[in-house]
């Protein structure tokens, strides 16, 4: 709109500059030594709004070079914000000072060297042109829907842009760039409220003013709620649900998780844990999908199977995990699947591009076969209460209904679960077809809504 | 530093900006992990940058940048003030500040041994020595220590005429000993779970912790967890560790008493508060005994919320916010404040980096200790029966911030005045108000701990903040026990 809105940075990090970088770092790391740098560079804007007005609304801009050396099977990493000549200098003797200090580690590898990955594009140039006054409208259009439905409005729409680097000394060189643009909103009436969230690599792909109908309408809908007795329930939850909960589910596939005696899944990979309708994949390369074609330290991220028709397929492996892992099991032929993170670290990897398969039962398919049971927006602070059967706890919120003779009725008050994320995926009687879904306790996912059998409610609360 | 402040403000009042403030952090981090015998992760970091904080035509702004050149500074002060112009478009009135005089000066927190001249070698050799007394102890799976250390360096201005230099340093150590055994896993941790204790401190922190003396207890109790019974479920009589109770306060007091929740503006993420402007002055949140201040005054303690001023150039204040059981307070922010009427912020405004603007964070929220001497050894022997539980397993409360379930690492059960056996899975749940209102009996000054919590998470974008929790073992009556495994 005005001149003034070219404020607005942009991003500095090309594959030249961040080879330039590596060229600067090398020069102080000494002969024989082994060199990774990582460069991130992003700029993300957020405008947040409630009580029908913004708030609070921020930019940032920043990048972080972070710097791993590697000598005789000892490292360390050291990071630093500040690019000038000194400061880099300074960061690598910080890094090479704090290796030299270590003890030699068998299991460590050398670096590995370059590198295929599959192209994803995932950078709009529509989402980084987006201007604060842009966003403000955007947000003026939220709030009019509010006002409009005598609601008040909560939320955020943001938009993002970042870019990464990966060079080592063995010659590999990665590079992503990606955009985000993502709304969230609570509409709340007076002693209710409703709740949707989306995003994607392109602005143009999301539909806050429509997500805030959605929202306005379920909060009018759950008006005046009624108390439930807490209980075992035949749930529907929505994909937001859905994944909140499921997210924490995963971090148990990480094979180093299982080296180390503290996933559910130790003693137990392989076997049929979870029900036959249940299959699972780790895909980064899923159209829905967003993230980088690589780890954290270069390797391309494979799909990998987790759960296969309920059976604990496989699990991801950093590459220093995949060799620990053959070691430990005679006969074993493990190798990195792209799932690490940054060295050094004590947590090995994890599958981060969840996508659970679906099925063929829409959400109103399912609501219309349920003769009894409870629909699920969202959850809230879910938290483990026992790593091993995966007993979660946490709450329902802005927006629970009772669900009666297969239509949608009275809003109810927020329950409290204890649920084990293995028993629901062994109650699990009906998938829809899985979406791109966010919520507030774990990753993005690529899921479907679920229809759930023996959904253990333990309390409700006073709203 | 300074010169990169007035280049901001400048700008930005140049620009427009009613009200301009600048904070310049230049912050340093240092990182060290063991596990299984071996170094886990070592790393150390720099970050610094400059965030911009504006108000033009009544609506607020922020931007940040590590573009430290001239150009790059100024280029985010004109942003922070296109993006308060584009917020003012959408905004049903405008932002008030209650006044503040404009503080000019220098502050450094203590810090007997500044934890970035210890030597890596030693603090690795501290970290293994913890972990070979753990793996010492036969079931113990998994070994895992960690220390982590902070000094933040900032310059506050804003266009008041505030000029605010101050420097904290932080550290935090701690442990846990994991046991797998057949179909179950168990852990203890100390001096507290994820991530042990943090305070405003240097390296005199780990010293005064004595790591290495509590690993073999802290072990075997992990292991023995195994062979202990189940919690019961029933309802009946709970005593609290102190750093239980520190979280307790942590989410069912510091979270519902933030203004900017009670008015609606985390209404989206965190949620909101049952702590609506009527209850002021108007609640009895708990019994006579409960007593709640946030302070953030160093006579209060070396706490992850203690500093000289806020990161709106607020000074350091003690609130009271509940009085003999009576809620007296919130804690706020400059323009919270003025919302609800009052002439002055309470001071409790904290960013957790320099790219995040200031919102409203506890700083130490702590229960004041009994006036009675008692000591946990009195207190459980004057229980006919019930459960002691102690540090933190899992937690969790509504948005609202009513209903609430934590759990526990180990439980003791309490018969006779006596601690009979030992206690696996122990948890408990309860409604805010009704829980407070129960605490019967609480211990004496000299068992009072300022527990850190340090990843404590709110806003969008999201972030993360150290928080102080004063507290003694306190005892609790009809209390629900073992709801964590109940069946329907």
């Amino acid at each position: 709109m005005q001149a003034e809105t070219r404020t607005t940075p942009r991003l500095n990090l090309t594959p030249e500059l961040a080879r330039q970088l590596f060229d600067q770092v090398c020069r102080h790391v000494p002969a024989g030594a082994g060199v990774e740098i990582m460069l991130n560079e992003g700029i993300s804007e957020l405008t947040r709004f409630a009580n029908n007005a913004i708030t609070q609304n921020v930019a940032e801009q920043q990048t972080s070079l972070s710097i791993r050396t590697v000598l005789d099977r000892r490292m360390a990493r050291s990071s630093t914000n500040r690019l000038d000549a000194e400061s880099i200098r300074a960061a690598v003797e910080r890094a090479l000072s704090l290796t030299r200090l270590q003890e030699p580690d068998p299991e460590a590898l050398p670096l590995p060297g370059p590198q295929r990955y599959p192209a994803v594009q995932r950078s709009f140039a529509s989402t980084a042109a987006v201007t604060p006054e842009e966003r403000a409208a955007v947000v003026g259009d939220m709030v009019r829907v509010a006002n409009q439905a005598k609601l008040t409005s909560a939320g955020t729409y943001s938009t993002s842009q970042s870019a990464s680097a990966l060079l080592n000394s063995a010659g590999l060189e990665a590079f992503y760039e990606d955009t985000s643009a993502e709304f969230s909103v609570t509409m709340l009436a007076g002693n209710s409220s409703g709740w949707a969230k989306g995003n994607h690599p392109d602005v143009h792909q999301i539909d806050p003013v429509g997500a805030t109908r959605r929202a306005a309408e379920k909060a009018r809908a759950s008006a005046d709620p009624m108390e439930l007795l807490p209980g075992a329930y035949t749930v529907i939850l929505e994909p937001a649900a859905a994944l909140d909960l499921l997210g924490f589910l995963f971090w148990d596939f990480s094979a180093l998780s299982v080296l180390d005696q503290r996933s559910c899944l130790t003693g137990r990979t392989g076997e049929k844990l979870f029900g036959d309708n249940i299959t699972v994949h780790d895909d980064a390369y899923h159209p829905l999908q967003t993230g980088a074609p690589f780890d954290g330290e270069g390797i391309p991220r494979q799909r990998v199977a987790l759960i296969d028709s309920g059976r604990a397929a496989n699990l991801v492996y950093a590459r220093t995990t995949a060799e620990r892992w053959n070691q430990e099991n005679a006969g074993a032929n493990a190798r990195a699947t792209g799932h690490g993170f940054p060295l050094p670290n004590e947590y090995g990897e994890a599958p981060m591009n969840i996508v659970i398969a679906g099925g063929e039962t829409s959400l109103e398919e399912m609501i219309a076969t349920t003769g009894r049971g409870i629909l699920v927006t969202r959850l809230w602070y879910i938290r483990e209460v026992d790593p091993f059967p995966k007993i979660l706890t946490g709450m329902t919120r802005d927006g629970t209904f009772l669900v009666e003779d297969g239509k949608i009725g009275r809003g109810l008050r927020n329950f409290r679960f204890n649920q084990s994320a293995i028993e629901l995926l062994n109650n699990v009687v009906a998938l829809s077809a899985p979406v791109r879904a966010s919520g507030e306790e774990s990753f993005d996912m690529v899921v479907p809504a679920m229809k759930v059998n023996n959904f253990n409610f333990t309390e409700v609360t006073r709203f | 530093m300074q010169d990169l402040a007035l280049w901001a403000l400048d700008t930005a009042v140049q620009r427009g900006a009613s009200y301009a403030e600048v904070r310049v952090l230049d912050e340093r981090h240092r990182s060290l992990s063991t596990k299984n015998g071996k170094v886990g992760h070592v790393s150390d970091a720099d970050s610094l940058g400059i965030g911009i904080r504006v108000l033009v035509s009544g609506a607020w702004g922020f931007a940040a940048t590590d573009v430290l050149t001239r150009p790059g500074i100024e280029r985010a002060a004109a942003h922070a003030v296109a993006i308060a112009r584009a917020s003012a478009t959408v905004k049903t009135a405008d932002v008030v500040l209650v006044p503040e005089p404009a503080a000019q000066i220098r502050w450094s927190s203590p810090c007997e041994i500044d934890p970035f001249s210890v030597s890596i070698d030693q603090q690795i050799a501290e970290l293994l020595a913890v972990d070979r007394e753990l793996r010492a102890v036969q079931g113990v799976t998994l070994a895992e220590a960690d220390m982590e250390f902070r000094r933040m360096h900032q310059l506050f201005i804003n266009s008041e005429g505030a000029r605010i230099e101050q420097i904290r340093t932080t550290a935090g150590a701690g442990y846990v000993a994991t046991s797998f055994h057949e179909d179950e896993i168990q852990k203890r941790s100390y001096p507290n779970s994820f991530g042990g204790q943090h305070q405003l401190a240097g390296y005199e922190l780990v010293r005064d912790l004595r790591l290495v003396e509590h690993a073999r207890r802290v072990a075997e109790e992990a292991v023995a967890l195994h062979s202990a019974a189940q919690c019961p479920q029933f309802t009946g009589t709970l005593i609290l560790d102190s750093s239980q109770l520190g979280l307790q306060i942590h989410e069912s007091i510091g979270h519902p008493i933030e203004l900017d929740r009670v008015l609606g503006m985390e209404a989206n993420f965190a949620g909101m508060s049952f702590l609506t402007l009527d209850k002021l002055n108007n609640l009895r949140y708990g019994s006579p005994l409960v007593n709640v201040v946030a302070d953030a005054r160093l006579e209060h303690g070396p706490g992850l919320g203690t500093f000289a001023f806020d990161d709106e150039g607020v000074a350091a204040q003690r609130t009271d916010i509940i009085r003999n059981g009576e809620f007296v307070g919130y804690i706020s922010g400059r323009d919270t404040a003025a919302m609800i009427g009052q002439n002055r912020s309470n001071g409790c405004m904290r960013a957790e980096s320099w790219n995040r603007v200031p919102m409203i964070r506890m700083t130490n929220i702590s229960i004041l200790p009994g006036e009675r001497p008692l000591s946990p050894e009195e207190l459980i022997a004057g229980t006919d029966s019930g459960v002691y539980m102690e540090t933190n397993r899992s937690w969790s409360i509504d948005d609202k911030r009513y209903n609430f379930q934590f759990g526990c690492e180990v439980g003791w059960e309490i018969k006779n005045g006596r601690k009979v056996r030992m206690l696996k899975n122990p948890s408990y749940s309860g409604i805010t108000t009704e829980f407070w209102n129960s605490l019967d009996a609480i211990c004496s000054r000299e068992y009072w701990t300022l527990w850190g919590t340090p990843n404590c998470g709110k806003g969008q974008p999201q972030q993360t903040m150290g928080t102080g929790h004063g507290a003694s073992p306190a005892r609790f009556r009809n209390i629900k026990i073992g709801t964590a495994y109940q069946k329907s």
